[in-house]
């Protein structure tokens, strides 16, 4: 299988002298789902950037689909769904204009969505169960309804590899399980690559292939079901330092 | 009222004045910049005490200033160079200081000058008025071809950036606006004051609006309410125009504010 996402002898810091990642080797197979947990400050944020493109490594390479991620020219091909508390403007704004953010990268900056971009667009709301909703002002949606909704956002822009960074974060956990079916079903229809980044991975940690468990490094890498019960919470991944 | 011409000519600039600075002032609100405009405000300034020492158009000079400053914020707050209030704590201190100095040096520390920093309905001339039509125009022409892109960069400027939309150039735009709007509308609004014609009708409509289509569109008939209004009781008050403009825009928010509270 071709590799969606690849990085080689990875290492990062913001300040010298104290890396964040150090030798990180990760290769990531086109329609994999991946699981990449750790402690708060372990380097999921960090891997994710890298892995994006948006920071370069110190020393190493990072490729996307075969090119250096930085200079990666399908960007409209990455879907990001970040933090919640990250995203959204300080007004009003209803599921559909969420959504059809989502085509901007395809649909071109200039003037109103085609007619093929709005069908995407609510073939998107309707995956996440959110047809009822689309005028709603997002405001008076549950945290994952919203989250949700920002679920299609990256979905209506067709990625071939999407990022989930924190998607949990904030919501309970009722809707925790609700999104990782949801994120099952769209990933086994649509076979897009998908990193799921989460300090835990409880949530989905009976639907994804693969846990990759990070801390300054990579620690663990393979099934869920074969990680060392000590490292069962992330949280304690320097249990064995 | 309409008879004197000079009140005609205020109130068509105005119209121009009154739509384009919530169009504008939305996207900083949105992205929580609300105090940029009197950041670049206070470059504007600057920009007329550097016209009274050069002897050319102060109005030339503060659109020229209001734009390189708004677009220098940008780039500050782009690179990080400084963090986001820092960045528009140097851009407003050294716009007062410069203006202070240029505008003593040029011996223009009088009365014209407070036309400037709080609008005068006398000074709009029929060259004003074309200046600010076509300019006028031309910004809202941008943000209307370019309004789902600017919206997308609300509602999620990191994934934008990620899927390679170009949020920088965006930013910028939106900051070249900032400064085209200020420099627009001193001369109605003056420039201690235009800020709050572009923040204070997107906060009002944001109380009672659904969507941002319908937040921006109110906000705009907001905007433009407040200017016809402001002038009218300026006109009869003998008022500053500026300081009525804006003290009606703070009373819409008041009643949004009493509408929302009603339905909630």
């Amino acid at each position: 299988m071709p590799l969606a996402l690849e990085l080689e002898d990875v290492s990062f810091s913001y300040r010298p002298g104290q890396p964040v990642l150090t030798d990180v080797d990760l290769a990531v197979e086109e329609g994999e789902f991946v699981a990449v947990a750790g402690p708060n400050g372990g380097g999921k944020t960090t891997l994710v950037r890298l892995a994006l493109g948006l920071s370069r490594p110190g020393s190493g390479s990072v490729r996307l689909f075969g090119e250096p991620a930085h200079r990666f020219s399908r960007r409209a091909a990455l879907g990001y769904v970040a933090q919640r508390a990250q995203i959204g403007g300080q007004g009003p704004v209803t599921v559909r204009e969420v959504v059809a953010a989502g085509r901007l990268a395809q649909g071109g900056l200039l003037g109103p969505l085609r007619a093929r971009d709005r069908a995407i667009v609510d073939a998107a709301i309707e995956d996440v169960g959110l047809s009822e909703h689309a005028r709603e002002p997002l405001s008076e949606l549950s945290g994952g309804q919203q989250q949700r909704a920002f679920i299609a956002k990256a979905f209506a822009g067709e990625p071939s590899l999407l990022v989930l960074d924190e998607p949990t974060a904030g919501v309970d956990a009722e809707s925790q399980e609700a999104l990782a079916r949801l994120l099952d079903r769209l990933h086994r229809d649509r076979r897009v690559t998908t990193l799921y980044v989460s300090h835990e991975f409880g949530a989905v940690e009976g639907i994804v292939e693969r846990l990759v468990l990070v801390r300054g490094g990579i620690v663990f890498d393979g099934p869920p079901a074969t990680l060392p019960s000590e490292w069962h919470d992330p949280s304690h991944a320097h249990a064995r330092e | 009222m309409l008879e004197s011409e000079f009140m005609r000519l205020a109130f068509a600039t105005g119209a121009v004045v009154g739509l384009l600075a919530p169009a504008v002032g939305f996207f900083l609100v949105q992205r929580n910049m609300s105090l940029v405009g009197d950041g670049v405000g206070h470059t504007a300034f600057a920009g007329v005490a550097a016209g009274y020492l050069l002897g050319v158009s102060p109005v030339l000079t503060a659109l020229l200033a209001a734009v390189g400053g708004a677009v220098g914020l940008e780039w500050l707050r782009s690179r990080r160079q400084a963090a986001g209030d820092q960045a528009l704590a140097l851009l407003f201190y050294t716009g007062l200081a410069l203006g202070v100095v240029l505008a003593s040096s040029a011996g223009a520390l009088n009365v014209n000058l407070f036309a400037f920093l709080f609008g005068s309905i006398l000074t709009v001339t029929r060259e004003d008025l074309v200046v600010v039509t076509v300019l006028g125009a031309a910004g809202l022409t941008t943000v209307a071809l370019l309004y789902r892109a600017l919206a997308g960069v609300v509602v999620d400027e990191e994934g934008a950036r990620v899927a390679g939309v170009p949020v920088v150039a965006l930013n910028v735009l939106v900051a070249g606006l900032a400064g085209l709007t200020i420099g627009l509308s001193m001369q109605i609004v003056g420039i201690l004051l235009i800020a709050a014609l572009m923040v204070l009708p997107v906060i009002a409509s944001g109380r009672v609006a659904w969507s941002m289509r319908s937040s921006i569109l109110l906000a705009m008939a907001i905007g433009l309410a407040s200017v016809f209004a402001g002038l009218t009781i300026a006109y009869y008050g003998d008022l500053p125009p500026g300081g009525a403009i804006v003290l009606v825009a703070a009373g819409a928010f008041l009643v949004t504010s009493l509408v929302d509270a009603v339905r909630h």
